[in-house]
């Protein structure tokens, strides 16, 4: 059968590889899964449930039901985001499909992305899935892996169409203030770029308070926010996001979105209206959990030797490799049995990283240190 | 929060936790928290440190009763005062004062339901404030202290994901 060349100069992601790998070993303690290790709310379960069995199972509307629009526009006020249920967001198909609309929206063939690096493994490939071309903007480490107006400058981003982001950041951990994010700010409305905000670890920011860039002065008519039930509600299973945006937008993503999914699962949007009526308890239960684990695990990586910056949201910890990422993330699979995802899967300024995940119980977290620091003194 | 009440935290999911790893979550050193942990205990905060166990598996003998009592008190008798006497039973295993129909809800385990309802007629029975016993064997636990003693989920994750 021919295929697209768009579809087959795709490369499988590099965590499909350490997936196999893993996969074919016993005993393995994985600390490469990038979704909670609690489940949904039980609240959240029993709405869904209900929500079957009162035989809630057809289509809501394309933007998603009103209630939980509404709901999420209540929602956002604590970011002190502020967007209208009825033109302004827009219910997705997880947060995934939220920012693959957008860059449909907004990307033309031959329009540059820019995209801070390391990052989230989509960004990349859905750039290019609407016709645009990537271009990596490198983070370093020595900055906390915020993005810099000088980053953007040195990268030529002022020619890019638009930008995607990530704070709270997967791979690196990184959160950025509201004066980093106005330096990023100021770069976008000086070379009129569009920003794109992935927010979907938002609730999982461990000192200080999440700021979104779209409340930062002019950003609002030129960002779209993206957020979703994954992460903070353990929900990674029953694909529920959002978008926020100014109308234009929400609008031209809506018309994508009304072809293609139609609408966002029916099921998990009564899920998502009961989580953010009554979930916020369990959210900061879990937010305390990770938190603790997050301060043991970078204590443990430096004591060890390895450097490891304070990383202050998410659920990952991004450490230097000793040696050649991938080559190690390899080592301690086959000898330790501790699955690990090297930094470079997330772009080559993920080089000589490792991504580790502590959303993972604190018996198998200790167990998996214990075994990182064996093969570490073994060597 | 505060750091004493995440160590409370810390405790109740794993009174286990040896204190080097708890120090290291709440971003304090090892000799601090063994210092709130005197503390805790010295106060009496924390009374003591046991094991959550699913009798069913350990000894399928073993007997939990929910004991309701109603009380009449004279005037020099208080509820602290009878209290005191049904808690020194080793069968009494929880005790409250309650609101509603009777007064006090007594926890009784033993190694059988004779030996239960023995010690319910025999020692709790004839104590002279109590005016009537109602017992309620339990037939199956689903849950205590916050854990659930079925239908543990398994992490069926995939073992790396994006």
């Amino acid at each position: 059968m021919k295929l697209s060349d768009r579809a087959a100069s795709t490369p499988p992601s590099g965590i499909r590889r350490f997936f196999e790998l893993a996969e074919e070993m016993d005993d393995v303690i994985s600390l490469g899964v990038g979704e909670p290790d609690f489940s949904a709310p039980w609240k959240a379960r029993a709405a869904a449930i209900h929500s079957l069995e009162r035989g809630r199972t057809s289509y809501t509307t394309n933007r998603g039901m009103y209630d939980l629009r509404a709901a999420i526009s209540e929602h956002v006020t604590r970011y002190d985001l502020d967007y209208g249920p009825d033109e302004e967001i827009l219910v997705t198909t997880g947060a995934s499909e939220a920012v693959d609309l957008a860059l449909r929206a907004v990307v033309d063939p031959g329009d540059t992305v820019a995209i801070q690096s390391p990052a989230y493994i989509s960004y990349g490939p859905g750039v290019r899935f609407s016709g645009g071309d990537p271009l990596p903007v490198s983070t370093r480490a020595e900055n906390d892996f915020v993005l810099t107006y000088d980053d953007l400058e040195r990268a030529g981003a002022a020619d890019a169409e638009a930008l995607m982001i990530c704070y709270p950041n997967n791979p690196t951990g990184a959160t950025a203030t509201a004066d980093e994010l106005a330096e990023i700010a100021t770069f976008a409305r000086e070379h009129d770029l569009t920003v794109l905000s992935d927010e979907i670890y938002a609730a999982l920011t461990y000192e200080g308070e999440h700021t979104s860039i779209a409340t930062l002065p002019d950003m609002r008519e030129r960002t779209v926010v993206f957020n979703g039930f994954s992460k903070a509600y353990a929900m990674t299973g029953l694909r529920l996001g959002y978008a926020l945006g100014p109308a234009e937008a929400i609008d031209a993503m809506n018309r994508i979105h009304q072809y293609t999914m139609l609408s966002a699962p029916t099921t998990a949007q009564y899920a998502a209206l009961e989580a953010l009526r009554s979930c916020d308890d369990d959210v900061a239960d879990m937010r305390n959990q990770y938190d603790r684990r997050r301060r043991f695990v970078i204590s443990r990586f430096r004591d060890m030797g390895l450097d490891c910056f304070e990383a202050t949201g998410a659920f990952y910890a991004f450490p230097e490799a000793p040696y050649d990422d991938e080559q190690f993330a390899e080592d301690l699979l086959h000898d330790q049995g501790v699955a690990l995802v090297p930094g470079r899967v997330f772009g080559e300024e993920g080089h000589g990283h490792l991504r580790v995940s502590y959303a993972t119980g604190m018996t198998a977290l200790k167990e998996a240190l214990n075994r990182i620091e064996a093969f570490l003194d073994a060597r | 929060m505060d750091t004493k009440r995440e160590l409370v935290d810390l405790l109740l999911e794993d009174a286990r936790e040896d204190t080097e790893t708890m120090a290291r979550q709440l971003g304090r050193s090892q000799a601090e928290v063994e210092e709130m942990l005197d503390e805790l205990e010295a106060e009496g905060s924390i009374v003591g440190y046991q094991a959550v166990v699913d009798w069913s598996k350990v000894d399928e003998d073993h007997v939990t009763a929910e004991v309701e009592l109603n009380l009449e008190l004279d005037r020099d008798t208080t509820y602290a005062q009878v209290a005191r006497r049904i808690t020194k039973f080793d069968e009494v295993t929880a005790l409250h004062l309650v609101s509603g129909d009777y007064d006090f809800d007594v926890t009784v385990e033993a190694e059988s339901m004779r030996a239960v309802s023995m010690f319910v007629s025999e020692q709790i029975a004839p104590i002279p404030e109590v005016t009537q016993t109602v017992t309620h064997f339990v037939m199956k636990t689903y849950k205590n202290r916050g854990l659930e003693l079925t239908d543990r989920d398994d992490d069926d994750r995939l073992s790396v994901s994006p």
